[in-house]
This record gives C-alpha cells, sequence and structure tokens, in this order.
C-alpha cells in the first residue's frame, strides 16, 4: 500500500485524464455504421462531433441546435430538416405521415420559431399499395393543416423491392423567429426549473408493441403532435424567463438532458417522482427492463424557465392541448458540471447517464 | 403499479435505512458483495447504495451473465453468426459484448443476421418459421436461465427441428464464489446472495459459504426494499456473530430450491471441466455443455468454431476489483487500454460495473465512496 497523500495524488491524476479525454470531441474511429449510430447516444454523438461538424461545421451547425438560424435582410428565419424511418407505417396513434410533419414542425417550434412551410420528399418502395401510400398523404395533409403550414415543395424516388421499407419521407421545414423567444442552450442558468410537458414514452412504447416482437399487449398509442400551440403559451406566459426549449424525441428526456447538461455545462437534478409516465407505458417497460426516461416521444418538450417565472409558466402551460399533465420535474444547478442527476422515488440519488446505442433489453 | 409499489415505499426505505444505520459499528468499514448482477441493476436504478452511511460500502459481485463470457466465446458465437444461412439469436445485452474483433452488434452491421429474442423459445420459433436456415441460440445465464434453455431443447428434440442448436455458454454461480472466498486477500464482510438463482438451486448450496468461510449470506430479492433488509439481516448476523445463510427473499424461494427445474438441467446439461470467465479467468467446473443425449443440438459440434482462448491483457485486474482488494483506478489499464467504448473487463463491459461506473460518474462516484 502506498501512502495516503500519494494514493490521492495517483487518483487525482486518473480523475483529471478521464475528463480531459471526456471533455475533448469524440473521435469517430468505427470501421462501419452500426444501429447505435442512429439510437441518438453516444454513438450518434461521435458520428455527428467526430465526422460531420470537423467537414461541415464552422458556421450555424457547430450550434447542434434543433433547427438552423438565418438571417435575411433582417427577417429571422429558422430551418430544420429529417428523415423518417419506421416500421410499422401505421401504429397505434398515428403513421409515418404524421411524424414527418409533426417531427420537422417541433424542431422549428422548440427553436422558438413558428412554422411557415415545408418540403416533402418521399422514397418510396416499388410493390406499396396505393391505398397506403394515400392514407399517408392524407395523414401529411391532416397533420399540417393542424400545425398551420404548408406543403410548398416535393419530389418522389421509387427504389427497388426489398429497399425501403414500404416508404421512407424526408420533411424540410422553415420558420419565422418568434419575437418573444430568446431561446438557446447558453440561456441555461443554475437555479432554472425544468418543466416537462406531459407524460412520457409512449410513441416509442407505442412503436416497440406494434411491432409484434413482444408478445405484450396494452393500449399505448403515439404521442406525435405540433409542439407550436405549447410553445405558442410557453414565450406567452413567460417571455424571456423561458431560457431554453428541447423536444424529448429520440433516446428519450434523459438524453436530452444529458445533451443540454453538456452543452451548458451545468449539472442538472431531476425528481422521478415528478415525471408523469403513464401506467401502461410503466407496466411494458417494467417487463422489457426499459427505463421510460430513455423512450422516445414525439410530442412532448422539455422547458428550463427562471425559477421566478416557473410556477406560472407551468400553469399557463399545462392549459395548452396535450399538456394537461405538465409538471415540473427539476432544476439546474451547478455541480458537478455536464451530469443529470436523479432522485429515485425510492430516495437515492444517481446519475442518469447518456445511453451508449440502443437500449438493450437487459438479461441480467 | 400494484403488487410491486409496496416494495419501492420510501417512507419504508427510509426506515430501514435508520434500522442499517443503528446497526453499523462506529468506526468499523463493511463490505458487502452483492453477488447477482440483477441487484447491481436495482441499487442502481433506485439508488439503493445512497441510503446506505458511509462506512457500509456494496461490492459488485461476478453475477452478471453477459459481462462474464470471454473474449473467445464471442468470437465463436460471431464465428457461426458470419456463416451463410445462418440465423443468431441471443438476449438483448449480449449483443455489445466485445469479442477480440468487435461484438455481434458489429457482426450484424457486417451483414450477419443476428436477431435479439427474450426467451429461447423465441429461437425456436424462428427455427420453425425459417426450415431453411440453421438457427442457433447463443445460450447465456446462470441457473436461473438454463431451465429455459434445457425445456426449449427437449422441446426441439421431441418436435425433430433439426434447424435448431445451441452454444451453450451457461455458467453456474457456486464455483466462482468458492474461487473469490478462497482468495486470500479477500475484503468482505457478508454476501447478498443471488435471489433469482436461488429460485431454482434453493437457499442450501450457499451453505458453504458460512460453514467454510465463516461469512453470512441473505438470499434477497430484488425490489429496493428487499436489498435494504437483506443488508440489516447481514448486519444483524455480524453484530450477533452468527454466520449463516438466511433467506429475505421466501415469498419466491424454497429452501431447496426447484426440484423439477433442477432435474430437467441435470438431464440436458453436464459440467464442463473448466470454463473461462471473463477477468477471473479459469474456474474448474463453473460452466455448462450439452449432455451426450443432447449433443445433436450442439452448435460448437455442428459448426466450426474457431474455440481460440483469447486472453485477456495481463494488465486486466477486474478479480481484484470484484474482490474489494483494489479500486478501479488503481487498475493498470483503466482508462487507458479499458475505456466503456473499449473495454476489456467484466467490471467495464456492464454499464453498472464498478469500473465503468467509476469512469463515467468520475468525482462524484468518488464522493460517494467512503474513505
Amino acid at each position: 500500500m502506498a501512502e495516503p497523500a500519494t494514493v490521492s495524488a495517483r487518483e487525482e491524476r486518473i480523475l483529471g485524464i478521464i475528463e480531459t479525454a471526456r471533455g475533448k470531441r469524440p473521435k469517430f474511429r468505427d470501421e462501419r455504421i452500426t444501429m447505435a449510430h442512429g439510437a441518438g447516444g453516444k454513438a450518434t454523438q461521435s458520428l455527428i462531433e467526430g465526422l460531420f461538424l470537423p467537414a461541415l461545421g464552422d458556421g450555424a451547425l457547430a450550434e447542434l441546435a434543433d433547427a438552423g438560424a438565418i438571417s435575411i435582410d433582417g427577417v429571422e428565419l429558422a430551418m430544420t430538416t429529417d428523415c423518417y424511418v419506421v416500421r410499422p407505417l401505421r401504429f397505434p396513434g398515428g403513421s409515418i405521415g404524421d411524424l414527418a410533419v409533426n417531427g420537422t414542425v417541433n424542431d422549428l417550434a422548440v427553436s422558438g420559431a413558428r412554422p411557415l412551410a415545408l418540403s416533402l420528399s418521399l422514397v418510396l418502395e416499388e410493390g406499396l399499395a396505393a391505398d397506403e401510400l394515400r392514407s399517408e398523404v392524407e395523414a401529411i395533409s391532416a397533420a399540417a393543416k393542424a400545425a398551420g403550414v404548408e406543403v410548398i415543395t416535393g419530389d418522389t424516388k421509387v427504389v427497388e423491392r426489398g429497399h425501403a421499407d414500404g416508404m421512407y419521407v424526408c420533411t424540410t421545414g422553415v420558420g419565422r423567429r418568434d419575437r418573444r423567444a430568446r431561446l438557446s442552450p447558453a440561456g441555461i442558468r443554475p437555479g432554472d426549473r425544468i418543466l416537462l410537458s406531459g407524460s412520457i414514452g409512449e410513441h416509442g412504447m407505442a412503436i416497440m408493441l406494434a411491432r409484434g416482437e413482444f408478445d405484450l399487449d396494452a393500449s399505448i398509442e403515439s404521442d406525435t403532435a405540433s409542439l407550436w400551440p405549447a410553445v405558442d403559451v410557453l414565450l406567452d406566459a413567460g417571455g424571456e424567463g423561458v431560457h431554453c426549449l428541447r423536444d424529448a424525441t429520440r433516446g428519450g428526456v434523459a438524453s436530452v438532458l444529458n445533451e443540454l447538461a453538456r452543452a451548458s455545462s451545468v449539472a442538472m437534478l431531476v425528481r422521478e417522482g415528478a415525471i408523469p409516465v403513464q401506467p401502461a407505458v410503466a407496466g411494458a417497460a417494467e417487463i422489457l427492463g426499459i427505463d421510460p426516461m430513455y423512450v422516445a416521444n414525439e410530442g412532448k418538450l422539455v422547458a428550463f424557465v427562471a425559477a421566478d417565472r416557473a410556477d406560472e409558466v407551468l400553469e399557463a402551460l399545462r392549459g395548452a392541448p396535450g399538456c394537461e399533465q405538465a409538471s415540473e420535474i427539476g432544476e439546474v444547478r451547478t455541480e458537478p458540471p455536464g451530469m443529470v442527476l436523479v432522485e429515485t422515488s425510492f430516495g437515492g440519488r444517481r446519475v442518469m447517464d447518456q445511453l451508449v446505442g440502443d437500449p438493450l433489453p437487459r438479461i441480467c | 403499479m400494484k403488487f410491486v409499489d409496496e416494495f419501492r415505499d420510501a417512507s419504508l426505505g427510509r426506515a430501514v435505512a435508520a434500522e442499517i444505520l443503528s446497526l453499523v459499528e462506529p468506526g468499523r468499514h463493511y463490505k458487502v458483495m452483492e453477488v447477482c448482477g440483477g441487484h447491481t441493476h436495482s441499487i442502481y436504478k433506485y439508488g439503493v447504495d445512497d441510503l446506505l452511511p458511509a462506512n457500509v460500502e456494496l461490492v459488485h459481485g461476478p453475477g452478471c451473465p453477459v459481462c462474464v463470457i470471454p473474449m473467445g466465446r464471442v468470437d465463436d458465437g460471431i464465428a457461426i453468426a458470419r456463416q451463410p444461412g445462418v440465423i443468431f439469436t441471443c438476449f438483448g445485452d449480449m449483443m455489445r459484448v466485445p469479442g477480440s474483433e468487435g461484438s455481434l452488434l458489429e457482426a450484424k452491421a457486417a451483414g450477419a443476421d443476428v436477431r435479439m429474442v427474450y426467451s429461447p423459445l423465441d429461437a425456436l420459433r424462428i427455427a420453425k418459421q425459417n426450415p431453411d436456415r440453421e438457427v442457433v441460440f447463443f445460450a447465456i445465464g446462470f441457473e436461473t436461465t438454463a431451465p429455459s434453455t434445457a425445456l426449449t431443447l427437449k422441446r426441439a428434440k421431441a418436435e425433430g427441428v433439426a434447424n435448431f442448436s445451441c452454444i451453450c455458454s451457461h455458467v453456474t454461480i457456486v464455483p466462482p464464489l468458492r474461487a473469490l472466498l478462497e482468495s486470500p486477500d479477500l475484503r468482505l464482510d457478508g454476501f447478498i446472495g443471488p435471489g433469482h438463482v436461488a429460485t431454482v438451486v434453493g437457499a442450501r448450496p450457499f451453505e458453504f459459504i458460512p460453514a467454510d468461510y465463516g461469512k453470512p449470506l441473505v438470499v434477497a430479492g430484488f425490489e429496493p426494499l428487499d436489498i435494504l433488509q437483506s443488508i440489516v439481516m447481514i448486519l444483524r448476523q455480524l453484530a450477533e456473530g452468527r454466520r449463516e445463510v438466511e433467506n429475505q427473499y421466501a415469498r419466491v424461494v424454497p429452501y431447496d430450491g426447484n426440484l423439477r427445474a433442477l432435474e430437467v438441467l441435470g438431464e440436458v446439461f453436464e459440467l464442463r471441466p473448466h470454463f473461462e470467465w471473463r477477468g477471473l479467468g479459469f474456474i474448474s467446473h463453473s460452466g455448462l455443455r450439452l449432455s451426450e443425449a443432447y449433443a445433436e443440438l450442439d452448435a460448437e459440434l455442428r459448426f466450426e468454431v474457431p474455440g481460440v482462448r483469447v486472453a485477456d491483457p495481463k494488465a486486466c485486474q477486474c478479480g481484484e476489483v470484484l474482490k474489494g482488494v483494489i479500486k478501479p483506478w488503481e487498475c493498470k489499464v483503466f482508462g487507458t487500454a479499458c475505456t466503456p467504448e473499449r473495454p476489456i473487463g467484466t467490471c467495464m463491459v456492464s454499464s453498472e460495473g464498478a469500473c465503468a461506473a467509476y469512469y463515467n460518474f468520475g468525482r462524484f462516484a468518488r464522493e460517494r465512496e467512503v474513505v
């Protein structure tokens, strides 16, 4: 045994090395793309920060925001794009057409931009039933109408059988930045309250069950919906007191909080008991060994709000459609920076880490 | 959820935590090993260790069946998965465990047909649905999962499913525990016994721990209150000078186990002379293979497998970390050659392993440690 002082010095040095390594931009060293690179966790991050950013990211992209900002003659616009690949195409609560509109609209909305227009690109698989396509086009039309956006351009490609799971959809959205909005990860301050717009895990769980791999029956519907009405209410009630918004899609609420804690060098403390989860989602998650905090949502956002405005903003948010269960789930702190801690319902505290890859069900 | 919420009650948790505090001798440091990976997961999920006094430390044991599979066996699995016409099936968390040249997840990305299943019966169903393909199941786990593999093999044999086979990497819990206890530098005061394994083998096989090594063992359930209560029972034994096997999980675990399941295990499997554990090396009679009567379903006989032992790097000190002899950061490869992205030993493979947790949570993990 070494002398205690030396031991702690060595430990300190090793911790320092690890912290430096973790602080560095992750390298992309994998030989092939695996499903983990699409799961929104550490592997995705290494792909984006290790491959895309070095090549493309010296301008607005470097911020890695949900939507990029562009200013034209004093008019502030936001632009975002997304591809939608989902199997099955239709699932309880929605379909790929709903997602393609709402997902893109939501990336604009949480950037503080009122969605204006969409482009629509379709990659169709040879043999797709015309009725399926027709019903998706109708879904897109209805969702666009509900979200108040217009599809103003589009493109169609057909690929050979076996190549596109029926159909892939890509949409690009343009929105106008709202004057009330002062939103950015850099705006998050220690002391801010964290609000969540409703119950979590419904979309991801609905998809998992709809795939029929689990022999589980539960009535869980995707929460796909436009978030602009909720953002509108938030900006009205909170104004500049609303510091940052994110929609908690792939990787769930846990991934969003981790990304933002890292981006803003703050800590977050979340109270597990305050997070609304529908009983059916909680039950399915329990059986599958998956934490709902990491399951995707398609109509939920996380808001960081100045402490003195949090109560009134929450009250107002609960009045927005689909946000009746909105809740204050935690707060921003200074220590330890870059980390998200959870106070479990059982009363213990732990780190809620970023996912490494897809949430894989566990045996042990 | 009804039926489990009672076992997750925060106010009861605080009461039991207070009882633990009243049982510890001031100035004495307690190290208690939870043997089973399922316990580690619950402890992590509910933050159970956060409710313990600073001088009661939980040490994560060798009971994560995924993490203990050595590189050579992962390589064997990948070699089979890569053969044309094979559908390779395994449990979800096995897919990320690294072999010497990548994981099953990476083999899948490179074109192998690797599928996640929830039960070996799902693998058998896939075999029946794809009679022109060879379907292989990567069987892993302790005595907990071995019976379901055994029943699946019995059914495959009875139904004559000729395109189904199984790589058996099932392990048994007692030999690695004995190996740990044999170590002269072990620093453990007691054990939280593996509740799920005990539903099959019972509590009796653990009697050697108090009898031969003078340490208490309490078979425990997996809810946070179960775990806290088992710690109370261990501390009480220590305080009263008793050393015995107790069963906290009596609502599920019969003391003599599940005789029917044991009978099926005996029919389908036999002990291997040796089995290699990641980070712990070879342990005699610690692994299972298919018995003579089931040899036709043994994928290791049906396919060419490299069967090469890939040595853990010599510097890997998982054994010492598990025994509580060293802290993760004292290992020579910790944080350099061995990281969560490219893990070497079992303690880094599992996200809840001692090394992975220490790597990820750094200073925060240390603050929680005791001095």
